[in-house]
């Protein structure tokens, strides 16, 4: 299975792709929606994508949007992950049509967790 | 504190006496952190200090329900809350005809899993409210169980097993935490309980969660505990116990079925109790 991160911290990115690497994911990566745009356009849709909120360029919400106003990625299952708490945050995003939802921090177990939800998980 | 050292004697008998909890030297580890957990939240400097204070008889409480409580997420395990969904409850309320429908969460600790209970049925019986369905959710230990029943739960605990819609839906978030809204905490009754010793329960529940709780008691214990449940629920009803415990070789009277990955276990219904 194929996923994407999409973060603007170096840092978050290795710590999603170490969780995913271990969960039998090939894993690449983005810096912003507008990066991750690009790649699924060049590359196709993986399975997933991870989605940090708060990025330059485009915006996690924003990616969230642009993905699911085209049809050929509709097949790609969308997890947010970020900082963002409130209720109608996560309530916005699901309605944007992100899948699942992350509040960091997190740990391992709880991203595995999420992935056994959308059926992901080995 | 070593194993085998006198400490470690000293604790095993005092949440022996107190809870029928047995500590074998396998939950060495766990016992270390939890402890150490207490006694950081007592503001002593460590264990060491904790168990001098436990031998001055101070701290007990906190001790045992320190050890006996244990971490857990929402929808653990997540097949039998599918069996109850699409097996187990829809069964009972066929054969119910609109009796209310009494469910017990044996064990309930910080609440996740009454709560997913109760997630169950608004999700998938939205009819079943808090006249024709109630859950009974006990623990041991006091604290735990003030938690529980506010419904309050830290974001670290949303994060695990709750799948996102649901959080928004049923829960409100109350500054640092997710609360729990009145339709689903109208649903569960909270109460303090000790399974390990004398109990009754009426109504008689129809459904019994008593999952990752035998493990913590010795042989007879775990015996008496499922004794008392056999004559203390519904003849047809059904109890589930944790992914890796059985009946087998503790009380052989119960008859296994299963729903998919889920197992559950029933009491032969000809058997006069
Ligand atoms: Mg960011």
């Amino acid at each position: 299975m194929k996923a994407i991160v999409v973060d603007d911290s170096r840092a978050m990115r290795a710590i999603i792709k170490r969780a995913l690497i271990a969960e039998g994911f090939e894993v690449c990566e983005a810096g912003n929606g507008q990066e991750a745009l690009d790649e699924l356009n060049k590359n196709g849709a993986p399975d997933l994508a991870l989605v940090d909120w708060n990025m330059p360029v485009m915006t996690g919400f924003e990616f969230i949007q642009e993905v699911r106003a085209l049809k050929q990625f509709d097949s790609m299952s969308i997890m947010m992950v970020t900082t963002e708490t409130e209720s109608s945050q996560v309530e916005a995003a699901l309605e944007a049509g992100a899948n699942e939802y992350v509040m960091k921090p997190f740990t391992p177990d709880v991203l595995q967790d999420k992935l056994l939800m959308l059926g992901l998980a080995r | 504190m070593a194993l085998g050292s006198p400490e470690a004697h000293f604790l095993r008998d005092l949440v022996y006496q107190r809870s029928s909890i047995v500590l074998d030297d396998t939950k060495g580890y766990l016992i270390e952190t939890r402890l150490d957990r207490v006694a950081r939240a007592a503001g002593l400097k460590d264990v060491n200090q904790l168990i001098h204070e436990a031998r001055a008889g101070r701290m007990v409480q906190e001790i045992v329900e320190g050890i006996t409580t244990h971490e857990t997420s929402f929808f653990r395990d997540r097949h039998p809350f599918d069996a109850l969904k699409e097996k187990v409850i829809p069964e009972l309320l066929e054969r119910r005809q609109g009796r209310r429908l009494h469910i017990w969460s044996a064990a309930c600790s910080s609440g996740q899993e009454p709560y997913s209970i109760a997630l169950t049925l608004r999700e998938a019986f939205p009819q079943l409210d808090a006249s024709r369905a109630h859950i009974l959710a006990t623990d041991l230990s006091e604290a735990i169980l003030d938690t529980a029943r506010e419904g309050r739960f830290k974001q670290m605990e949303i994060n695990r097993g709750l799948p996102a819609r649901l959080a928004t839906q049923y829960f409100q978030r109350e500054g640092m935490y997710w609360r729990a809204k009145p339709v689903l905490r109208e649903l569960i009754e909270f109460k303090a309980m000790n399974l390990a010793e004398a109990w009754s329960l009426y109504p008689r529940p129809d459904i019994v969660f008593l999952r990752n709780v035998l493990i913590y008691f010795d042989v007879p214990t775990r015996k008496r505990i499922l004794d008392t449940v056999a004559k203390n629920m519904a003849p047809d009803g059904v109890l589930f116990l944790g992914a890796a415990e059985s009946t087998l070789n503790v009380d052989d009277r119960w008859v296994t079925e299963k729903h998919g990955p889920a197992r559950y276990y029933r009491l032969p219904q000809q058997e006069k109790r």
